[in-house]
């Protein structure tokens, strides 16, 4: 206790000295069981789904989902990977995922710099309705994508484009500019104007500026517009679906195939494999980005 | 009230060693402003204005925040829409001009570094976009270095060098383009106290060394004196006057400058002027004689005015040391307050029921209460009409 307690014997004055002594009260260990709840709930088709993965199908029948494998085995990984069948092919999943790469790669680079020099341009040249502009773009943000598909598929098949790698590839871009430009813009906004002023007294023009001066200090930006950009490409499903076509539909699109067209006995173990695998990508950006990642989550929460 | 271009002054007082003070002809300034106008939207923020600045002089912009002195520096800049007018630089109209064509050079508050940059390659990057020669850009680089005691720091980034040390570089950038102008916006705003007074004698020493023509914008009534060939006093987007720092601290020309300049500031009592032979201004019993003040204009009659006195200007001791040929106005007071500011203290007192300030030495021993004697140099009064504003 501390040396100067109240003389008063008997009464036991605490005096408040030193850091404030912490309390376990019922409303923290409350929060802590509705936090634990919560991570169950949201664990346990995850543990589901990797057990189930390492089972075999006469262990799967058993219907003991939460057991842990008895005869662990990686054979429905390696069928999920390159045996799987979507129709009358038999290739696995590895094709949608190459597709998935090829697809998502571009459309990540060009919708963030096409992101990055609207926001750069709306912050700092201020054209002429530079905010009608970006009203109208933000507009973009909110419309339903369903409501584009139809107008959109009959634009790219006049233009003979349906259906391929550029029309899956542009179709990304345009949808992730809106976003994109805010991100940019607002990142843009809290740098000093002075220094796009000195910038112009040094004789640096429009693209000198971007290139020397601005973007070599987006680097916090770029990456929380790479996280959200490669999470919402890799997961797409609606314009993969419709847009990308037959030889290169994305890893989503062929991992429903995968699970909806078997025929006879459902290869559970299969199905779980091929999921987590479509999974892995966005799963592993989230994880090794880190802090990078709430602030995607901060930024992206402006879009609604 | 309104003295736009360089006002025709002619008192004794006008005597300044460095470059004219006097009206200078567009022909042979170094930067010349025409009917400037500015709008932002409907706002008019500047409204025909004409500035001349001289060769090798040394302008400082002055006055309160939204005066316009920022958006007047970066119309000159180029960095500005402007909406009339013309902005002559060396000779040259640079209106429609691009900044980096106008012989400019500019310094920021903010300093305004680009960040993943080195020191090197922020002073060069104007150099190498202008396509000189590499052997060039290193030479000039190292000679703004060396003036600017940078040379360690070349190779570092601006956010590992200190704030005094970053606006260093900023200077060091518009010194390299070897212009033959610089812009300075409020480059002392954001250091501390003891950095600025250094940074400040290293500007009027480079100004010194280089004789090219500056012009500075601040709010801080010491840097302006202390720097300034010349100073625009503004308020609301027009020159309240312009004159060197002496004049306008001694005669300012109306009574927002007056109050503007000098810390403390000048202290105001409102009475009325009489003219004619043996002039006074009288307030609630008080009687000042005039005889000794130098009148603008020749008022006769009565006329309601306000009577300037500075803190330092005001002297503190016994009647009996003389009135000095009537030089001193001796009165008496009572302390209502003390203000020690070290060297000095500021007694606060009261004259004809209105507040007065005087600037005493920390070893004159007064006491809050005290009757003490205190003289008005009458040389050194100013009287502006308390209507118009406007000096007597």
């Amino acid at each position: 206790m501390s040396s100067i307690a109240s003389p008063a014997a008997g009464s036991r004055v605490v005096v408040a000295r030193g850091p404030r002594p912490q309390s376990l009260t019922a409303g923290r260990i409350g929060l802590y069981c509705f936090i634990l709840v919560t991570a169950v709930y949201f664990l346990a088709p995850l543990y589901v789904m990797l057990m189930t993965s390492f089972k075999s199908m006469d262990e799967i029948r058993l219907g003991n989902i939460f057991n842990l494998p008895q005869h662990f085995t990686l054979q429905p990984w390696i069928d999920a990977w390159l045996h799987a069948c979507t129709g009358l092919n038999c290739t696995g999943i590895s094709v949608g995922f190459t597709n998935s790469v090829i697809i998502t790669v571009p459309s990540v680079i060009l919708s963030i710099a096409a992101g990055a020099i609207n926001g750069y341009a709306l912050s700092f040249w201020k054209p002429r309705g530079a905010n009608v502009l970006f009203a109208i773009l933000l507009l973009g943000a909110f419309v339903p994508y369903q409501a584009f598909l139809y107008p959109l598929v009959r634009v790219y098949s006049t233009l003979g484009l349906f259906n391929t790698l550029t029309n899956i590839i542009t179709v990304h871009i345009i949808f992730g500019l809106p976003v994109m430009t805010l991100l940019f813009r607002n990142f843009y906004a809290g740098i000093p104007m002075e220094l796009f002023k000195a910038a112009r007294v040094d004789g640096a023009g429009f693209w000198r500026t971007f290139f020397s001066v601005m973007l070599p200090m987006s680097t916090p930006i770029i990456i929380v517009a790479v996280i959200l950009q490669a999470t919402n490409i890799w997961n797409d499903f609606l314009f993969g679906l419709v847009f990308a076509g037959r030889e290169n539909l994305p890893m989503t699109v062929q991992l429903n195939n995968i699970v909806n067209s078997t025929q006879g006995e459902r290869a559970y173990n299969v199905d779980m494999a091929a999921t987590i695998l479509t999974a892995l990508v966005p799963l592993a950006i989230y994880f090794f980005s880190g802090r990078w990642f709430v602030r995607g989550i901060a930024a992206g929460a402006v879009k609604g | 009230m309104i003295a736009t271009s360089t006002k025709p002054v002619a008192p004794a007082a006008t005597e300044t060693a460095m470059p004219p003070a006097v009206a200078l002809s567009p022909d042979e300034a170094s930067v010349s402003i025409r009917d400037l106008v500015i709008q932002y939207g409907a706002l008019t923020v500047l409204d025909r204005m004409s500035l001349n600045v001289g060769k090798g002089e040394f302008l400082v912009l002055l006055g309160p925040s939204g005066c316009g002195k920022s958006t007047l520096l970066n119309a000159i800049a180029g960095l500005l829409d402007i909406a009339d007018g013309e902005i002559w630089i060396a000779g040259k109209n640079v209106t429609w001009e691009e900044p980096k064509d106008r012989g400019i050079g500019m310094v920021f508050q903010s300093y305004a570094l680009y960040p993943r940059m080195t020191i090197e390659q922020n002073m060069s990057f104007g150099l190498k976009i202008s396509g000189l020669p590499k052997s060039e850009v290193a030479e000039r680089v190292a000679k703004a270095a060396k003036m600017l005691r940078l040379e360690q720091l070349l190779k570092r980034r601006p956010s590992e060098l200190s704030g005094g040390q970053r606006q260093r570089v900023a200077i060091g950038r518009a010194l390299v383009r070897n212009v033959d102008v610089f812009l300075f916006d409020e480059p002392l705003s954001n250091l501390d106290a003891q950095l600025r007074a250094e940074l400040r004698v290293e500007i009027k020493q480079l100004h010194q060394d280089l004789g090219n023509t500056m012009i500075y914008v601040t709010h801080d009534q010491i840097e302006a004196m202390t720097l300034a060939n010349r100073i625009a006093v503004m308020k609301g987007g027009i020159i309240q006057q312009l004159d060197t720092p002496e004049v306008i601290y001694n005669r300012p020309a109306n009574r927002f400058v007056a109050g503007f300049i000098g810390s403390p500031a000048m202290s105001f009592l409102t009475g009325t002027v009489e003219g004619g032979a043996a002039p006074r201004f009288s307030a609630n019993g008080l009687t000042v004689p005039l005889d000794r003040y130098d009148f603008d204009s020749t008022a006769s009659g009565q006329l309601e005015a306000t009577l300037g006195a500075r803190p330092e200007h005001i002297i503190v001791g016994n009647p009996a040391s003389g009135t000095d040929d009537g030089r001193w106005l001796w009165l008496d007071g009572k302390v209502r307050l003390l203000e020690p500011t070290g060297a000095d203290t500021i007694v606060w007192t009261e004259l004809a029921g209105q507040p007065l300030t005087i600037r005493v030495t920390a070893d004159q021993k007064l006491k809050v209460g005290e009757q003490f004697h205190f003289a008005l140099d009458l040389t050194r009064l100013s009287l502006f009409n308390a209507g118009t504003g406007v000096r007597l």
